[in-house]
């Protein structure tokens, strides 16, 4: 039985990243897509962690993961704000209907 | 004493501008039309200039002289100064044309009552009397100049005075147009002076000819062309066409400009610019004087007008004036000028007294087609008008040159000048003057005596005449008698002879060249000269007397049948020797033919250019606007069209959905990375 290493985490943020992409692109409810968008953010951090803990061996990396922590949790709160207003103006919050941008 | 003279004299000079300022914008709110104020403006002047001429006489002085000049403007290195010069003959011309105004206003307020424009008429005197008096004073040519137009303006607006009439219109553009021939001339040698001298100062341009700055053929052309001024001005020939015609003015203007002041211009200004003549100007000026006396003498021989005889009378007597200049009597010329002015202004204005009792008497005969003017219409008229009569006659006795009267004194001076010039010179020339000027002394004697029995004697074309004929009121009858008085009286003394000098070029030269020593020569040849002048001009004047008198008082020959005799000659002098009717066929003509000539060559020529021009600039335009609208705006669609392409295409990728776009950065993300592989 190998002990768990870097190599593990790298697979396991990887595989978070894949999922939270395959809910961002593929969900048509835009709840769902900040919630892939969050899971991508949370790969992220995993990352920083395990680069702390294996190659630095210091808290460098922790406190950027603490810091994107808060800066999801911010950008949620807006991205929440925006998707309200989303649907007060469209009565709906399907991403397939949200595209008054186009070109 | 100086200063008293100046100020009397500027007084003199710009009273009467008053007065035609005065009258020209407020006259005919005056009473009586505001004649009465140029009228006693111009006796103020004629007291002032009786005054100047006493202290002159009394302060007996030949190179008496006062100038006072002031710089007039100044233009870079031009300094045109102006100024006044006071000197023996300018007090004596102040005399002559005050007085000469001054009767000829009064006879005027007679003679015009009841014009339509009579207080404009007035108006007019009075500018015309400032400009005469301008141009006697000044001290330079720039100035003269001046002046020389004003009173050319004046007469102009005189002769024109009753436009109405086609002839009177006619008449004083044709005097204006003419005279302006002859001012060129005069412009043109004013300009070569300034050029050569710099300066346009009497004074300062005497010096510099004494100096010998100016001389030789320069010298003797710009003599001549300032001369042509005084060709033009004082009616010589060629120019003296206009003089005839101008009198078409009212009669109280003939006498006064085209007689008396104005007319006598061109000799003042030859007198005046004395010095300027070159032997060879002088001959020039001799020869066209004599010309022009012969000739106008004759033609006065055939006129029946009374006025026309007078005109003719007057440049014929001008034409004596200039000739004497030319031959050196220049005392005898300036003279003449003066008797001149008396006796014909008189005769003017006697003869106005004479039209204005035929005006009146066909008035009241209801007759409108005879003309008053006609002296084959008049006759007998001697015991209706006695006043007019015997001052004319008079004047007749002083132009003929009957001893005693004042046209004796002088036109035997110029005659015994033109004589003593062609003993003391020996050439043909100078004899050829002498012997016509004597020859038309005659003629003169004949044709104003004939005017006198015309008028004056036998009977009137309708009897009827003399029943309503009346002698003119008194206002017209003064200055007739105060000029009868001066054409007796205007000849006798020497003080003329002593106080205007010929003015010699030494005088003005650094070193005197002895002047005693040029006095002396050829004195006793003009004594000799003198005296047989004298008795050659009583011969031939009387000749001339009794010729008229046995023509047209005893009438022991017919003039009518003489002139039937001789058809070919009388018709040339009926005809003027052809001279309007020469201008008309060469000068008139010509102008004409240029006027066409011009216009053709605007109408095809210029106008031709300008269109051409304009077609091209049309062409270019076109020109330009294709390449605007096909090459610039071309250019600028295809850039549009080129964007305008690449918007639409790519706007499809524009879906307005995140996910595609996600989608995108995913598969952008792997294609780098694929490539990082493949390359790396």
């Amino acid at each position: 039985m190998t002990p768990v290493g870097l190599t593990h985490f790298l697979v396991l943020s990887a595989i978070l990243f894949a999922l939270g992409l395959l809910a961002v692109i593929t969900k048509r409810n835009a709840v769902t897509v900040l919630m892939g968008v969050e899971l991508i953010i949370n790969a992220a951090n995993i990352n920083f962690i395990a680069f702390a803990r294996y190659l630095d061996k210091d808290l460098d990396g922790q406190m950027f993961g603490v810091f994107v922590i808060v800066a999801a949790a911010a950008s949620a709160a807006v991205a929440l704000a925006i998707v309200l207003n989303i649907y007060q103006r469209m009565r709906s919050v399907n991403l397939d209907e949200a595209d008054s941008l186009a070109g | 004493m100086e200063n008293l003279i100046v100020t009397q004299a500027i007084v003199i000079f710009l009273l009467p501008l008053a007065a035609f300022v005065i009258q020209i914008f407020l006259g005919r709110r005056l009473p009586r039309q505001g004649d009465w104020l140029p009228t006693s403006v111009m006796f103020v002047g004629l007291i002032l200039a009786v005054l100047i001429l006493g202290r002159v006489l009394a302060n007996y002085d030949p190179a008496f002289k006062i100038t006072r000049t002031f710089e007039w403007m100044k233009i870079g290195p031009l300094v045109i100064r102006f100024g006044i010069l006071i000197d023996n003959l300018t007090a004596a011309m102040l005399f002559v044309v005050t007085l000469i105004s001054a009767l000829v206003h009064l006879y005027s307020i007679g003679y015009m009552h009841g014009d339509v424009r009579y207080s404009r008429y007035f108006a007019y005197l009075a500018l015309f009397s400032f400009s005469m008096l301008g141009l006697v004073l000044v001290d330079n040519f720039f100035a003269i100049y001046i002046f020389w137009e004003l009173v050319g303006v004046c007469s102009y607006l005189l002769i024109g005075h009753w436009f109405e009439k086609k002839s009177a219109s006619d008449a004083a553009v044709k005097a204006f147009i003419t005279t302006r021939i002859g001012d060129l001339g005069m412009f043109a040698g004013i300009l070569i002076i300034f050029a050569t001298l710099g300066t346009f100062g009497f004074e300062e341009v005497f010096s510099s000819v004494a100096a010998g700055k100016l001389s030789g053929g320069l010298l003797t052309l710009t003599g001549i062309l300032v001369f042509f001024g005084a060709i033009g001005k004082s009616a010589q020939f060629p120019l003296h066409v206009w003089l005839p015609d101008a009198m078409e003015g009212p009669t109280p203007v003939s006498a006064l400009i085209h007689a008396a002041t104005m007319v006598a211009a061109g000799v003042y200004l030859v007198g005046r610019t004395y010095l300027l003549y070159s032997a060879d100007a002088l001959l020039f000026i001799a020869m066209i004087g004599t010309i022009t006396a012969f000739i106008a003498a004759t033609i006065a021989i055939a006129q029946v007008d009374i006025k026309k005889v007078l005109a003719y009378s007057t440049v014929s007597q001008l034409g004596y004036m200039i000739a004497a200049l030319g031959v050196g009597g220049y005392t005898a010329g300036l003279f003449h000028l003066m008797t001149h002015a008396y006796f014909k202004a008189l005769l003017f204005l006697g003869s106005g007294s004479v039209i204005h009792a035929m005006h009146h008497a066909y008035h009241q005969l209801n007759d409108h087609h005879s003309d008053p003017q006609d002296m084959r219409n008049m006759g007998g008229l001697r015991s209706k008008l006695p006043v007019t009569f015997v001052t004319m006659l008079a004047a007749t006795c002083a132009i003929s040159g009957v001893p005693l009267f004042s046209g004796f004194f002088t036109k035997d001076a110029i005659l015994g000048a033109a004589l003593e010039k062609a003993a003391t010179s020996h050439d043909l020339a100078h004899w050829l003057i002498a012997i016509v000027l004597f020859v038309s002394a005659g003629i003169t004697a004949f044709y104003m005596f004939r005017l006198i029995y015309m008028t004056f004697f036998g009977q009137p074309a309708r009897r009827e005449i003399l029943h309503h004929a009346t002698e003119s009121p008194s206002v017209m009858t003064v200055p007739l008698i105060v000029l009868g008085v001066f054409s007796v009286i205007g000849g006798y003394g020497s003080w003329f002879k002593d106080l205007v000098v010929k003015p010699e070029l030494a005088n003005y030269a650094a070193v005197a060249l002895a002047p005693e020593a040029l006095h002396e020569t050829g004195h006793e040849a003009a004594h000799t000269a003198h005296t047989m002048a004298m008795w050659l001009s009583i011969l031939i004047a009387g000749t001339g007397i009794l010729l008229s008198t046995a023509f047209y008082y005893w009438k022991k020959f017919s003039a009518d049948a003489v002139a039937q005799r001789y058809k070919p000659i009388y018709n040339f002098l009926w005809k003027k020797w052809y001279f309007d009717d020469l201008y008309a066929a060469t000068v008139l003509a010509g102008t004409h033919l240029f006027s066409r000539i011009s216009g053709w060559f605007d109408l095809k020529v210029i106008d031709g250019l300008v269109d051409g021009a304009a077609r091209v600039t049309v062409f270019g335009s076109w020109l330009s606007g294709e390449h605007d609208n096909r090459i610039i705006d071309g250019l600028v669609n295809l850039t549009a069209r080129i964007v305008g392409w690449f918007g639409g295409t790519l706007r499809e990728v524009q879906t307005g959905r995140v996910q595609s776009y996600i989608l995108m950065a995913l598969g952008a993300v792997v294609l780098l990375y694929i490539l990082q592989l493949a390359f790396a």
